[in-house]
């Protein structure tokens, strides 16, 4: 019966065509704006993934990345001199402004690291070697920064090329490849002391430190020790991440945005496919009552609704998960909108989807399950 | 009486009563009807509109659930069978012919008649198979893989005759089956149920206000009022086994 029931759906095109339609149209709204939405929240997190140490050692009133209050130099000694800590490095962070050669400026996020091990170096050199960034007035720059900073250039900077930096000249020896942050600013990585040659003097410059474990310590137990010996906080890799993204989603209306956009997707999702799949239904109610007269009972009835409606559930996911893959495609080609689709996203929805589906059944079931099989003998 | 009509009782109807609504709006529809109908024969259930004749069909159909009395249809007590047993037995052995045929419009002809068997539980290729075999034998050839709505009114009812019959039910049951067809095409249908009706084992049971196929009846019912008035063959002789 069931390959009659979809002959049934597949007959009434305009309906079928409708019920697939708002699906897709859900399945699209709610997936691409759950991978933007996570994509901006990724960004807030750029300098871990930038950056990469397993402990975070910040001032105690620092509640998430991109919002650090300067440490005093000795802070990193301090640090070094925990038990349970294997190394300490300091880092600097400082929001720049370059020159551009149409006389425009644009900010960039300078980064020191430590001149002799440079931890905290970019995760992936396309260009130039990374030692070079000890010679003198050297940044390796990322390729975000290569595009905004060539604008105005007959030809884009490339290794060699110079640009003034806070009014000093920067001469470029590598290009990296990094994660978007979260201002949209791109990554420029000097040593710390040529990263403090460049930005104006303060009186404490440390931004944060970074530091590993010893063998025998784990992350969490580390953190719980620094912040014990030395009242600073320390957070792991993994609870400054987390400690990042809560905060934005507490201190933004950022998440409001999104989860109405992905709200209005799901009840779009379901009054189109419900309103659709119930008119069908009572469209074909005195054919279905004609079948309930022959024998067919409740359940019969109740699984060929279901084989319908999630059989349209499916194909409008199905086709909604490829155009949001294919946008996806697009957009990180370009590497903005920011776009994050991990698999519980497309999970996620896809149970949702499952969910609208099951509810229409449910809304056309009841109308079935409630019809006398006498209704075919009416006139 | 036709040929193979028997006096062995198909439907055996007793004080059957039924009453629409509750309180001021109720509307009795039944009021303890008598009723029989015998095996190999064409019964017909007359009257005007209003008079309970697609009520007493519906409750012998199993359709609808009735308020008193007893039914039994080829030995099965309907008064006594749970809902699921009454689903079943319709399921088997009730076949449906519909005033306004109540074919699929968007399945062929095939699909629209091998759906008891599919109800029935035969899988796809045998219901096909068997619904193609009863479209030719109901002079339909070629005509299966065809939408119902290709084909004239005429064909369209002996496609849902086709239906009532493929899976061999014992108890035929016809909803005004020539209300929406022309004198001739009506002749021609009536000629075919008359046909389905010798079979000794089977019963045929019409609902009809078209007196231009009283003719074609074995007997006749006449009913009134929630009740039956009077049973008699085609010459108007009462039966008095009644």
């Amino acid at each position: 019966m069931y390959h009659l029931a979809l002959k049934m759906l597949l007959g009434d095109r305009a309906k079928y065509a409708m019920l697939v339609g708002g699906l897709t149209f859900a399945t699209m709204l709610m997936t691409q704006q759950s991978a933007v939405f996570c994509g901006i929240l990724k960004w807030t997190t750029s300098h871990m993934s930038n950056m990469r140490a397993q402990l975070w050692v910040v001032d105690r009133n620092v509640q998430q990345a991109n919002e650090l209050k300067a440490l005093r130099d000795t802070d990193v000694n301090r640090v070094r001199s925990v038990t349970g800590v294997a190394w300490a490095m300091p880092l600097y962070i400082t929001i720049q402004s370059a020159k551009l050669a149409d006389g425009n400026f644009k900010p960039i996020l300078l980064v020191g690291l430590d001149n002799t091990t440079l931890v905290g170096r970019p995760p992936v050199i396309v260009h130039g070697r990374l030692e070079d960034m000890r010679l003198p007035n050297s940044i390796i720059l990322d390729e975000l920064g290569i595009k905004r900073l060539s604008v105005g250039r007959a030809k884009p900077l490339g290794l060699g090329d110079t640009f003034e930096l806070n009014d000093k000249e920067a001469r470029i020896v590598g290009i990296c490849r990094a994660d978007r942050h979260f201002f949209g600013y791109p990554y420029a990585y000097a040593t710390y002391t040529q990263a403090l040659q460049f930005a104006p003097k303060q009186r404490k410059m440390l931004s944060l430190v970074l530091a590993e474990p010893a063998p025998g310590w784990t992350p969490e137990r580390a953190a719980k020790q620094i912040q014990a010996e030395t009242g600073m906080k320390a957070y792991t890799e993994d609870e400054l991440f987390w400690a990042t993204i809560w905060w934005h989603f507490r201190n933004t209306g950022i998440p409001i945005a999104f989860i109405s956009i992905i709200v209005l997707g799901f009840i779009v999702g379901t009054t189109i496919s419900g309103q659709t799949f119930y008119a069908f239904v009572h469209e074909n109610l005195r054919h279905l009552g004609a079948l309930k007269a022959m024998g067919a009972s409740n359940a019969l009835l109740a699984r060929m609704l279901l084989v319908q409606s999630l059989t349209v559930g499916f194909l409008g996911y199905g086709i909604g998960a490829l155009l949001v893959t294919a946008f996806g495609h697009a957009v990180l080609g370009r590497g903005e909108p920011p776009f994050m689709l991990p698999w519980q996203l497309p999970a996620m929805t896809f149970a949702i989807v499952m969910g609208i589906c099951c509810f229409s059944a449910m809304l056309g079931i009841r109308k079935v399950w409630k019809v006398e099989p006498a209704i075919v003998f009416r006139g | 009486m036709s040929a193979t009509a028997s006096t062995q009782l198909a439907v055996h109807v007793r004080a059957v009563s039924k009453t629409f609504g509750t309180g001021e709006a109720a509307v009795p529809a039944l009021k303890g009807v008598d009723f029989n109908a015998r095996q190999g024969e064409l019964l017909m259930i007359v009257g005007p509109s209003g008079c309970g004749k697609t009520t007493l069909l519906s409750v012998i159909a199993g359709t609808l659930n009735f308020d008193g009395g007893e039914i039994d249809v080829f030995g099965s007590p309907l008064h006594r069978m749970k809902p699921r047993d009454i689903t079943e037995f319709r399921k088997s052995h009730v076949g449906f012919i519909f005033q306004q045929f109540n074919l699929i419009p968007t399945l062929s002809c095939i699909e629209n008649v091998s759906v008891p068997l599919l109800i029935n539980g035969a899988s796809r290729r045998v219901a096909e198979q068997k619904a193609e075999a009863m479209l030719d034998q109901l002079g339909l050839p070629g005509r299966g893989h065809e939408r119902p709505t290709n084909l004239s009114g005429g064909q369209q009812q002996r496609v849902a005759i086709a239906r009532a019959l493929v899976h061999e039910p014992r108890l035929v049951i016809c909803d005004e089956p020539t209300s929406a067809l022309d004198k001739d095409t009506g002749g021609h249908i009536m000629d075919l149920l008359r046909d389905v009706a010798r079979h000794p084992d089977r019963s045929v049971i019409v609902v009809t206000h078209d007196n231009r196929i009283f003719k074609y009846a074995d007997r006749l019912t006449e009913m009134e009022d929630g009740r039956v008035q009077r049973v008699h063959d085609q010459a108007g002789n009462p039966d008095l086994s009644e």
